[in-house]
C-alpha cells in the first residue's frame, strides 16, 4: 500500500475524467457512487500507507514517488513527484477522510439539483487538486494543487451560474486569490534565484546551510508566501471572498472552505516551516495578522443573520488561530488545530445545510428558531461542533486550542506573545458567544416564521449519518493531542520532527521545537488553561441567558450601540473601501487609457500621418495639370540643370 | 527527399490548382484544406526526423540562386523553428477547415490566398538566407491584405491598408539593414553573401550594430507587436473574417518574435544588450497596457486582440532576459499563444456566425444554452490566463523565472499582469456564459457542431500536453536555444553588470555545490 | 572663304532654341510637332557640323539613325495627333489635360 500512495490524487482525477467527459450518458445514481467511491477508495489506500509509515523506523518516514519529469531548462528542474511523510499523509487523510463524507452527505444535499453530474464532477476534481498540493514535493507542484483548488472553487462558488451574485462571487474568489498567487509566483522565483531548486528536501537543506536567519532573503521569501497564504486562508487582507462564496452549495463550503482549500496556507507554511524559521520576522508579521484576523473576523460574526455567514467568518477567524500558531513557531499545534477545525467546522456547516434544506433554502437565522424539536440528530450534532469550536474540555476544540494560545504566550516573540494571547482569549471569548447566539437562534426559542417550522423535517440518513461521524470525531479527536502527556501526545510525536526546521533529514530527537523561548512549564499551561475554558463558559453563558431568556434586551443593545452594530453588521465596510480605492480606479482609469492614449494619442499619430501625406499631395497635385506642354518644359529645366552641373564639374 | 521544399511549396501549388482550375467552391475548400492537411503531416515528419541535442540547422537545402549578390535559396530548420513550423501548418489546416461554413461568396481567391499566405509564413520561419527571408516576409502582406480587405469586416478597408502601411515601413528600413549588413560583410571578407550563417560571423562597430538592430527591431517590433506600434492588431484582428484573425494571431505576431531571436540577438549582441532595457520597460508596459485596455473592451474579439498585446509582451519580456529559462519560456509562450488565442479567435467566431455581433452586451447566461461550448471556452480562457495544468502556465513560469534571474523588479511589475489576465478574462467570461439569458435571440442558436468542435479538439489535446508533458516541446528547443544566448549573450567585457547581477545562488553556486557534497558525506 | 566652324554651332543652337520655344510656348499640336523637327534637325545639324570639323564620319553615322528615329517618331506621332482630334475634336494642347493629377 505505501508504494501506491501516488495512486491517492488519481482516483479523485479518475472520477472526474469520468464523470465529466461522460456527462450526458452516465446515469445520476452511478455519477454520485463513482465519487463518493474514488474518494473512499483513495482515504482506504492513505490509511493502509499511513499504516506502513507508521511501522517504519523515525529516519525512513519519507517516501518520494516521481511520476515524471516535468519542466526543465538551464538550471530549473521540477518533476512531478509525490511525497509521503508525517505531515502529508495527516494532510491526506483529513482531505480524503472529510471529503468523503461530504460526498456522502452531497448525494443527499443535491440529490435534486439539476447540476447534480457536474457538482460531482468538480467535487472530485477540487479533491483531486488538493491532493496534489499536499503531496507534491516541490513547490511548484503545490502550486499547480494551489490554483486547482482555486479553479475548483471558482466553478463550485458559482456553481449555480444563473444567479448573478453566485457568477460575482466565484469571480471574486478566484481574483483575489490570484492576488496572492502573485504572491507566491514571485516567492518561488525568489527562492530558485537564491538557493537553485524547488524541491522541498533541498530547498530546506540548503537554506538551513546558505541563509542567514533573520536576513533579507528569507524574510521576503517568508512574506511573499505569506501573501499568498492570506489569499488562500482567507486572512487580512486578503480574505473578502469567503463570506462571498457562501453563494456556492452548502457542502463546497463545508469541504472547501472549512475543511481543506483554506488550510492550503497553514499547510504551506508548517511544510516550510524548515525555511521559515529563519525569518522571525516575518513570523512574527504572520501571528500577528493570525491573531488581529481572529478578533476581527469574530467580531463581524457575532452580528450576522446568514447562518452561513456567521460560520465563514468563524472560518476566518479559527484561520487567524493557525497563522498564529504558525507564526508563534508552534507549526504541530497549527496542523492540530487544523485537524481538529476540519471536524467540526465540517460538521457546522454540514449541519447548517442540514437546517437550510429543512427551512427551504431559507439561510436567515431570523426566520427560524424552535427548529431544535424537529430536527433532533442536526441539533445535537451542532452543538457538539459548537462545543468544539468554542473551545469547551473535552471537545476537540478545546486541545488544539489551548496548545496554540499556550505556545503564543511563551513563544519567542516575548512580549509581542503575550499581546497575541490576549487578543487570541479575547477572540476565543467572542467564538463562544457567536457561535452560541447562532445555536440558540436556530434550534431554540420561539419559532419566529410558522411556514418554515411547519415543514421542517430531519434530513435522510445520508446526509445525518455523516453528521454523526463527524461530531463523534469531533469529541473523540483532540486526544490525539493531549497536553501535559508528553508520551501520549500523538501528533507531537508523530509531526514533531518534521517541522520547524528539520524537514526530510534524519530528525535529530533532541530539541524539536526551536522557538519556544521557556521550558515547558506544566502549571502556566493549566492556568492559561483553566482561564481560557472560564472564557468559553462565560462566552456560552452570556449568549445564552441574552438570545434564549431575553430576547427583547437584543433589539434594546442594538439600538442603543446602533451606530456599532452597523458598521459590525455591513462587515467594517471593507469591501465598499476596496471597491472604491481598487476596483473602480483601475476599471474607469482603463476606460480612459483606452479613449485618450490608443485612440487619441497613438491611433491620431498614425492616422495624422496618413493626414499629412494627403494634404502635401494635394499642395503637390497641380503639378500634374495634364497639359503636356508644362511637363516639356519641365523636362527641359531639369536637363538644362542636370548638363549645367555636370559641365561645370559636379560630377567627378 | 526536400522536405522543407515540400512542405513551404506545396501549399502554392494547392493555390495554383485553386486558382488555375475550374472547380465548385466545395471542391475548392476541400483542395485547400487537403493542401494544409498534406502539408501538416509532411511537417510531422521533421518532428520525429529532427536530432534534439545539436543547435545545428537540419534538413537543410541550399542551391545559388542569384550568384552575383551572394544570393542563394537556403533553408533550414532548428529547434526554435521547428515548433514554429507546426504551429503553422497546424493552424492553416485548422482556420482553413474552419472557414468552411463562413466564407460563400470568392471561394476561390480567399481559399487561394489562404494557402498562398501558408506558404510565405513557412517560408519566413525556414529561410537561412536573407534575400529568401524578405522575399517571404514580403510575400505575407499582399494574401493578408486582401484576406482582410475583401473578406473581413465593417471598416476592413481601413483595417487592411493601416496593416499593410504599418507592417511595410517597419520591412522597408529591414531592407535598408538587410543590404547594409551584406555590405559590412563584403567590406570584411570579400565576400558578397546574403547567407545567414555566414553573416553571423560578422563583425560589427557597436554603431553600426545598434543601428542595424534598430531597424530590425523596428520592423520586428510592430509585428509583434511591440508598445506602442500595436495600433494596427485591434483593428486587423476585429475586421479580418474568423480564420484570418486565428492565423493572424496564432502565426503572423510570432514571426516578430521569432525575428528578434533569429537575427537580432545573435548578429548583434551588443546591441541586444544594450537595448535590453528599452524592450523590457516596453514589454512589461506592453503586458500591463494591454491588459488593462482589454478590460474595458465592448467588443469581444478586441478584447482578445489587445490580450494578444498582453500575452506577446510577455514573450518579449521572455526573449529579453537572455537566459536559459526565459527564452525557453519565450518560444514555448509564442506556440502556446498561437494555440489559446487562435482557439479563442474560433470560438468568438461560433459566436458571431451565430449571431453576427461581436458585442459583449449582446450576450449573457449563454452555459445554459450551450453547455460544450461553454466547457471548451471556460479551458481555452483558462490556458490564456496561465492556470497551472494547461500550456499557458509552463511558458508564463519560465519566462517570470527568468526574467526574474536578471531584472527582479520588471518581474515582479509584469507579475501583476497574470491578475489583470485572471480579471479581464473571467470578467468577460461571466458577462458573455454566466447570469441569466437577457436577449431572447440567444435563447435559440445551436451548440457547438461537430465541424466546429473538430477544429477546436487538438488545440485542446495540446494544450494539456505541453501543460502536463512538456517535455518534449522543451527538449526539442533544449540545444538552440543554448546556442543563441551563446551568441547573443556573452558579453565583451566580463564585468559583474555583465553578468547581469544574477543573485545569490548564480553567484555562489560553487559554494552551493561545496555544501551540498560536504553534507552528503 | 571657308565659314569657321563654331557659326555651324551657334546657327545649329538658335534652330533648337527656337524650335524649344515653339514647344513651348506654341498651342497647336501640329505646329508643336513642326519646333519638335526642328530640334531634332538643328541636332543633326550640328552633329554634321562636328563631323566635318574633327573628320571623323561617326557624326554623320549618328545623323543617320537620328533622321530614322525622326520619321518613325513623325509617323506615330501624327497617327496619335489624328486619333486625338477625332476624340476631342481639337488640337489645341491647353484643352487636352486628360492626365490631369
Amino acid at each position: 500500500m505505501l508504494q501506491l500512495f501516488w495512486l491517492i490524487p488519481l482516483l479523485p482525477l479518475f472520477g472526474f475524467l469520468l464523470n465529466g467527459l461522460g456527462l450526458k450518458w452516465m446515469p445520476r445514481k452511478a455519477a454520485g457512487w463513482l465519487a463518493c467511491g474514488a474518494v473512499g477508495a483513495a482515504f482506504a489506500i492513505g490509511v493502509g500507507a499511513l499504516i506502513e509509515l507508521i511501522g517504519l523506523p523515525l529516519a525512513d518516514r519519507s517516501i518520494t514517488h516521481v511520476l515524471f519529469p516535468w519542466i526543465m531548462a538551464g538550471d530549473f528542474h521540477v518533476n512531478v513527484a509525490f511525497m509521503w511523510d508525517p505531515l502529508s499523509a495527516v494532510m491526506t487523510l483529513i482531505v480524503t477522510g472529510v471529503g468523503f463524507l461530504i460526498h456522502v452527505y452531497s448525494l443527499g444535499y443535491m440529490a435534486h439539483d439539476e447540476g447534480f453530474k457536474r457538482y460531482f464532477a468538480y467535487l472530485n476534481l477540487f479533491t483531486f487538486a488538493m491532493l496534489v498540493l499536499v503531496l507534491a514535493d516541490n513547490f511548484l507542484l503545490l502550486f499547480v494543487g494551489w490554483e486547482g483548488v482555486g479553479l475548483c472553487s471558482y466553478l463550485l462558488i458559482g456553481f449555480w451560474y444563473t444567479k448573478k451574485s453566485a457568477a460575482d462571487a466565484g469571480k471574486k474568489a478566484f481574483i483575489v486569490n490570484r492576488i496572492g498567487d502573485f504572491g507566491v509566483l514571485v516567492a518561488m522565483m525568489l527562492t530558485f534565484w537564491t538557493l537553485g531548486t524547488l524541491t522541498f528536501p533541498e530547498v530546506f537543506h540548503r537554506a538551513q546551510t546558505l541563509l542567514s536567519p533573520g536576513t533579507a532573503i528569507p524574510t521576503a521569501i517568508a512574506l511573499l508566501f505569506f501573501l499568498g497564504a492570506t489569499g488562500k486562508s482567507a486572512q487580512i487582507p486578503l480574505y473578502v471572498w469567503l463570506p462571498d462564496a457562501m453563494e456556492g452549495p452548502t457542502p463546497v463550503s463545508a469541504l472547501i472552505h472549512a475543511a481543506t482549500m483554506v488550510t492550503a496556507g497553514v499547510y504551506l507554511f508548517v511544510r516550510a516551516s524548515g525555511m521559515f524559521v529563519l525569518a522571525p520576522d516575518a513570523l512574527a508579521i504572520v501571528a500577528v495578522v493570525g491573531a488581529v484576523t481572529a478578533i476581527f473576523a469574530a467580531t463581524i460574526g457575532l452580528v450576522q443573520t446568514d447562518i452561513k455567514r456567521v460560520l465563514a467568518y468563524s472560518t476566518v477567524s479559527q484561520l487567524g488561530y493557525m497563522f498564529l500558531a504558525v507564526g508563534a513557531g508552534a507549526f504541530v499545534a497549527a496542523i492540530f488545530h487544523l485537524l481538529t477545525h476540519a471536524f467540526f467546522k465540517a460538521l457546522l456547516f454540514l449541519g447548517s445545510g442540514s437546517v437550510i434544506e429543512a427551512c427551504h433554502h431559507e439561510q436567515d437565522i431570523r426566520k427560524m428558531g424552535g427548529l431544535g424539536a424537529k430536527l433532533p440528530i442536526t441539533k445535537t450534532t451542532f452543538i457538539i461542533g459548537s462545543l468544539a469550536l468554542a473551545g469547551v474540555p473535552i471537545f476537540a476544540g478545546f486541545f488544539s486550542k489551548d496548545e496554540i494560545l499556550y505556545s503564543v504566550f511563551t513563544s519567542q516573540l516575548g512580549g509581542l506573545g503575550k499581546v497575541l494571547w490576549i487578543l487570541g482569549a479575547a477572540a476565543a471569548l467572542l467564538t463562544a458567544f457567536y457561535i452560541t447566539r447562532l445555536v440558540a437562534l436556530t434550534f431554540y426559542g420561539k419559532p419566529r416564521d410558522k411556514h418554515i417550522y411547519d415543514h421542517a423535517h430531519e434530513s435522510p440518513k445520508v446526509m445525518t449519518v455523516p453528521l454523526v461521524i463527524l461530531a463523534i470525531l469531533s469529541t473523540v479527536g483532540g486526544f490525539l493531542g493531549l497536553p501535559l502527556a508528553e508520551k501520549a501526545n500523538v501528533m507531537h510525536n508523530w509531526l514533531g520532527p518534521w517541522v520547524g526546521g528539520h524537514g526530510a533529514e534524519a530528525p535529530s530527537g533532541a530539541e524539536g521545537a526551536v522557538l519556544h523561548a521557556t521550558s515547558h512549564s506544566a502549571g502556566l499551561e493549566v492556568a492559561l488553561m483553566a482561564i481560557s475554558v472560564a472564557l468559553a463558559i462565560i462566552g456560552i453563558w452570556a449568549a445564552w441567558r441574552l438570545y434564549i431568556k431575553d430576547l427583547p434586551r437584543v433589539q434594546e443593545l442594538s439600538r442603543k450601540f446602533a451606530g456599532a452594530y452597523r458598521v459590525l453588521w455591513n462587515k467594517y465596510y471593507v469591501d465598499e473601501i476596496y471597491n472604491a480605492l481598487f476596483v473602480r480606479p483601475i476599471v474607469d482609469g482603463s476606460r480612459v487609457l483606452w479613449r485618450a492614449f490608443d485612440v487619441g494619442v497613438i491611433d491620431w499619430a498614425v492616422n495624422g500621418t496618413g493626414r499629412v501625406l494627403r494634404g502635401t499631395a494635394s499642395y503637390l497635385r497641380p503639378i500634374q495639370n495634364g497639359l503636356a506642354g508644362s511637363y516639356a518644359a519641365a523636362i527641359l529645366l531639369g536637363a538644362i540643370l542636370i548638363m549645367g552641373y555636370v559641365l561645370l564639374g559636379g560630377w567627378r | 527527399m526536400p522536405v522543407l521544399s515540400t512542405i513551404v511549396f506545396l501549399p502554392l501549388l494547392g493555390a495554383l490548382a485553386i486558382w488555375m482550375l475550374p472547380m465548385p467552391p466545395r471542391v475548392q475548400r476541400w483542395t485547400a484544406f487537403l493542401a494544409s492537411l498534406v502539408t501538416f503531416f509532411v511537417s510531422l515528419t521533421l518532428w520525429f526526423g529532427f536530432e534534439r541535442g545539436t543547435a545545428a540547422f537540419q534538413f537543410q537545402e541550399q542551391k545559388p540562386w542569384i550568384p552575383d549578390f551572394g544570393v542563394s535559396y537556403h533553408l533550414g530548420v532548428d529547434g526554435v523553428s521547428l515548433l514554429l513550423i507546426l504551429l503553422t501548418t497546424l493552424l492553416s489546416a485548422i482556420s482553413i477547415y474552419a472557414s468552411f461554413p463562413a466564407i460563400k461568396e470568392k471561394t476561390r481567391g480567399y481559399y487561394a490566398f489562404m494557402l498562398v499566405l501558408e506558404t510565405g509564413m513557412l517560408g519566413v520561419f525556414v529561410s537561412l538566407d536573407l534575400f529568401c527571408f524578405y522575399v517571404f516576409w514580403e510575400a505575407m502582406l499582399i494574401p493578408m491584405y486582401f484576406l482582410i480587405g475583401v473578406w473581413g469586416g465593417e471598416r476592413r478597408i481601413y483595417a487592411a491598408i493601416k496593416f499593410f502601411l504599418y507592417t511595410m515601413v517597419g520591412s522597408l528600413l529591414m531592407l535598408v539593414a538587410i543590404l547594409f549588413l551584406a555590405i559590412a560583410h563584403k567590406n570584411q571578407t570579400g565576400i558578397l553573401t546574403f547567407d545567414l550563417l555566414d553573416l553571423y560571423r560578422t563583425v560589427l562597430t557597436p554603431t553600426q550594430e545598434i543601428l542595424l538592430f534598430s531597424a530590425y527591431a523596428l520592423a520586428f517590433a510592430i509585428k509583434v507587436p511591440l508598445f506602442p506600434f500595436h495600433t494596427w492588431l485591434p483593428d486587423a484582428h476585429v475586421e479580418a473574417p474568423t480564420a484570418g484573425s486565428v492565423i493572424l494571431a496564432g502565426v503572423l505576431l510570432k514571426m516578430g518574435t521569432y525575428g528578434f531571436v533569429r537575427f537580432c540577438l545573435p548578429l548583434f549582441p551588443h546591441a541586444t544588450l544594450a537595448a535590453v532595457p528599452v524592450i523590457l520597460v516596453l514589454s512589461v508596459v506592453g503586458i500591463i497596457y494591454g491588459a488593462l485596455v482589454a478590460m474595458v473592451q465592448p467588443d469581444l474579439k478586441k478584447l482578445v486582440a489587445y490580450s494578444s498585446v498582453s500575452h506577446l509582451g510577455f514573450v518579449m519580456l521572455g526573449i529579453f532576459a537572455l537566459n536559459i529559462q526565459g527564452l525557453t519560456g519565450g518560444l514555448l509562450q509564442m506556440v502556446n499563444h498561437g494555440l489559446s488565442t487562435g482557439a479563442l479567435f474560433l470560438l468568438v467566431g461560433v459566436v458571431y456566425e451565430r449571431r453576427h455581433t461581436r458585442l459583449i452586451e449582446q450576450f449573457g447566461g449563454l452555459t445554459k444554452i450551450m453547455p460544450l461550448f461553454a466547457a471548451v471556452f471556460m479551458i481555452v480562457t483558462l490556458s490564456s490566463i496561465g492556470l497551472p495544468g494547461t500550456n499557458g502556465f509552463v511558458g508564463e513560469f519560465l519566462i517570470l523565472l527568468g526574467a526574474f534571474g536578471t531584472h527582479r523588479v520588471w518581474a515582479i511589475v509584469a507579475a501583476t499582469g497574470v491578475i489583470l489576465a485572471a480579471v479581464y478574462m473571467l470578467w468577460m467570461f461571466q458577462r458573455v456564459m454566466f447570469g441569466a439569458v437577457t436577449h431572447p435571440e440567444n435563447e435559440k442558436i445551436p451548440d457547438l457542431t461537430r465541424h466546429e468542435l473538430a477544429t477546436l479538439i487538438p488545440i485542446l489535446a495540446l494544450i494539456f500536453w505541453i501543460g502536463i508533458y512538456p517535455k518534449p516541446f522543451l527538449d526539442t528547443m533544449d540545444a538552440s536555444v543554448r546556442h543563441v544566448l551563446e551568441q547573443a549573450g556573452h558579453p565583451v567585457e566580463a564585468t559583474p553588470e555583465g553578468m547581469h547581477g544574477m543573485l545569490w545562488f548564480n553567484q555562489h553556486s560553487d559554494e552551493v555545490e561545496a555544501a551540498v557534497m560536504r553534507e552528503a558525506h | 572663304m571657308a565659314v569657321p566652324a563654331y557659326l555651324y554651332q551657334v546657327l545649329a543652337a538658335v534652330l533648337f532654341c527656337i524650335g524649344v520655344m515653339g514647344v513651348l510656348f506654341r498651342r497647336n499640336i501640329l505646329v508643336i510637332f513642326m519646333c519638335v523637327e526642328l530640334m531634332l534637325n538643328a541636332a543633326n545639324l550640328s552633329l554634321i557640323a562636328f563631323a566635318r570639323a574633327l573628320g571623323n564620319v561617326d557624326g554623320q553615322v549618328v545623323v543617320f539613325f537620328a533622321l530614322a528615329v525622326a520619321a518613325a517618331e513623325v509617323s506615330v506621332g501624327l497617327a496619335i495627333i489624328i486619333d486625338l482630334f477625332r476624340k476631342k475634336g481639337t488640337v489645341d494642347v491647353e484643352q487636352v489635360s486628360l492626365l490631369k493629377g
